[in-house]
């Protein structure tokens, strides 16, 4: 179980890194939201997966194993942010659109500030 | 345990929050934020005292016990910075109504202003690297909103660039921690310290200590992963850049000297040695070189942050209590006088119209005082004893010469020059010669006495650490003491749990 998700991570994250590295402004953000999904899974199996019983008392697994679950607790707070951070990206990237009329990176390049 | 430590996150969270409401009424807003960070300034001093006599402050929220709760810790070094940050933010905001228009103002300024500091103090004061890594978060949203403010094309490409950057290094930063929690189980940064220190990590560890120096470094702008600053640091608004370049770039500073003193410490040899110290001559000369092409005010400075990162890069990356010492005083003294140069290049700006020094010159006939302030800020910049870049020049190379690293000292003497020659640059196309250029304030109208004001302020606070600098010398190196000795600050986290501990 343990080695898939790890594959996955390797997959989402690779797929992230590639969306960034594209000349598109939408196709970035998604990538960079991607590659925080991808880190967040990684967090996932920072606590190592279901050790045992959920942690509440009285639930605990076979001589008292409880699952880790101050990494759910982490990516909780990560999936927040994460969002925060999207949801700003992709305001900031219709500002751009609406400001210079182009979602083309290398076009933007040319943008004169001097 | 006390709560003291908790307001300098707490006030300008709240004083953020109530400036949500009516943001077109500035009179109102202004007035608040100057209150709230006289506050903060106020309590940043206290802080600073009770650290000093009564030993690390430490605050755990809701008094659940340390490597369980939310633990929050002001030793000698996070004390001094929350109070230079807040000096810093005083002088901000009182030139914030006279250094950019009326329409950005309105624009939520101060509450994001105060959100941001909420990000800065935190991250001194956290004494959890998965808290660091929240804190962080909440300081870059508040400054993407910040360098965006007013929507010019301009600074909207450079926004996003700069937020792109920084959304993967917090990628990075958030693996780094899922591979330390992995390791050690733990995420408490003096629970990891007992931990690294109790066990051999055959290299591992080694490893995420990269992993962090890539992710502070991008916060720092060290080389290579500068290229972000001098864009999005010539695009924002005056005040907001002043404070950037000023405070913000020296948290990444702040969280390298603070996980490598304490946690990080397996492998000096590699780690500090063998990639610190490399990178900081580096990240000096690139920093310098770029300053010294330049012909913007703005863009020289923003360069020149760079090239003083690297001398602060140099004292952790040497790793002897003078050399920590010295970069504390470097981190302190440059929160003010990088601040106060920004400042007057936005007076400079808001008299002549433009931040290009081939377009003006001659303020020094036309606004002396001006002129004279810069004068002061340059060569502290520079290091001219009496004023405080001095002093924190001097112990760091004197460091660099008890280490043993001679060809260190000798970059940072070179590099020294480098920023003397681009500060009298400044100088002799803006200050000096016949008046040209547009006036478009007067020097007796109020709104020119406003921008002054702050400016003198900080030039005063920057005069103060070079006179006092026996004080701040005895000061900084207790504190260096305490970074690098780690013990005190396990004690007064943890408490009886280390007793615990180490019965078991």
């Amino acid at each position: 179980m343990e080695l898939l998700i790890s594959l996955s991570v390797g997959i989402v994250v690779g797929s992230g890194v590639y969306l960034i590295l594209q000349r598109e402004l939408l196709r970035v953000i998604m990538g960079s939201l991607l590659l925080g999904y991808g880190i967040n899974m990684a967090l996932f199996l920072s606590g190592g997966i279901k050790t045992g019983g959920p942690p509440i008392l009285g639930e605990e697994g076979p001589a008292g194993a409880v699952t880790d679950p101050l990494p759910q607790a982490l990516i909780l707070t990560a999936i927040v942010i994460g969002l925060g951070v999207f949801a700003l990206l992709l305001a900031l990237g219709y500002r751009t659109f609406q400001e210079t009329g182009t979602t083309d990176l290398s076009e933007l390049a040319g943008v004169e500030h001097e | 345990m006390s709560n003291l430590v908790v307001a300098p996150v707490v006030l300008p969270l709240l004083t953020g929050a109530v400036l949500l409401f009516a943001p077109r009424r500035l009179a109102w807003q202004r007035g608040v934020s100057i209150v709230s960070a006289l506050l903060v300034v106020a309590v940043g001093l206290i802080l600073v005292r009770t650290a000093w006599q009564g030993g690390i402050q430490v605050f755990q929220a809701g008094n659940w016990p340390a490597p369980f709760g939310i633990t929050l810790v002001a030793d000698l070094t996070s004390a001094l910075l929350v109070s230079a940050t807040s000096v810093a933010a005083l002088a901000v905001v009182l030139f914030s109504p006279y250094g950019m228009g009326k329409d950005r103002e309105e624009l939520y300024y101060y509450a994001g202003f105060h959100f941001l500091l909420v990000g800065v103090h935190g991250s001194f004061l956290t004494g959890d690297i998965f808290n660091l890594f929240v804190f962080f978060e909440l300081m870059l949203l508040a400054s993407y909103l910040l360098v965006a403010l007013g929507g010019t094309a301009v600074q909207l490409r450079e926004t996003f660039k700069y937020a792109l950057i920084n959304n993967v290094a917090s990628g990075f930063f958030l693996l780094g921690v899922a591979w330390l929690y992995r390791t050690y189980g733990t995420l408490n940064m003096a629970d990891l310290a007992l931990r690294v220190s109790m066990s051999e990590s055959n290299g591992w560890l080694s490893v995420i200590a990269v992993l962090f120096i890539v992710v502070f470094g991008v916060k720092a702008a060290v080389f290579p992963l500068y290229g972000w600053l001098p864009g999005s640091y010539f695009a924002g608004p005056t005040p907001v850049v002043a404070f950037f370049g000023g405070v913000l770039s020296k948290v990444g500073i702040y969280a390298l000297l603070r996980t490598f003193t304490l946690i990080f410490v397996e492998d000096p040899a590699f780690t500090h040695r063998g990639v610190l110290l490399p990178l900081a001559l580096i990240t000096m000369v690139i920093g310098i070189i770029g300053a010294i092409a330049q012909t913007d005010f703005k863009r020289i400075l923003s360069f020149h942050i760079i090239s003083q990162i690297g001398y602060m890069l140099m004292g952790i990356g040497l790793l002897t209590p003078l050399a920590i010492a010295g970069t504390i005083i470097f981190v302190v003294h440059q929160m003010v006088v990088k601040t106060v140069l920004f400042l007057t290049a936005g007076a400079a700006e808001q008299v002549t119209g433009t931040t290009d020094l081939r377009k003006m010159s001659g303020l020094l006939t036309s606004h002396g005082p001006l002129g004279v302030l810069f004068l002061i800020a340059a060569l502290a910049l520079v290091g001219i004893p009496p004023l405080s870049g001095f002093f924190g020049k001097l112990t760091l190379l004197q460091a660099g010469v008890e280490a043993r690293a001679f060809f260190s000292v000798a970059v940072a003497l070179i590099v020294g020059l480098g920023t003397l020659f681009s500060m009298i640059k400044i100088f002799r196309y803006s200050f000096w010669g016949e008046e040209k250029g547009l006036r478009l304030l007067d020097k007796n109208s109020p709104a020119f006495r406003g921008l002054l004001a702050p400016i003198a302020l900080l030039v005063v606070v920057s005069a103060a650490l070079g006179l006092g600098a026996e004080h701040v010398i005895t000061y900084t190196s207790a504190s260096a003491q305490q970074l690098l000795s780690g013990q005190a600050y396990i004690e007064a986290v943890l408490g009886s749990f280390v007793v615990a501990r180490s019965g078991s």
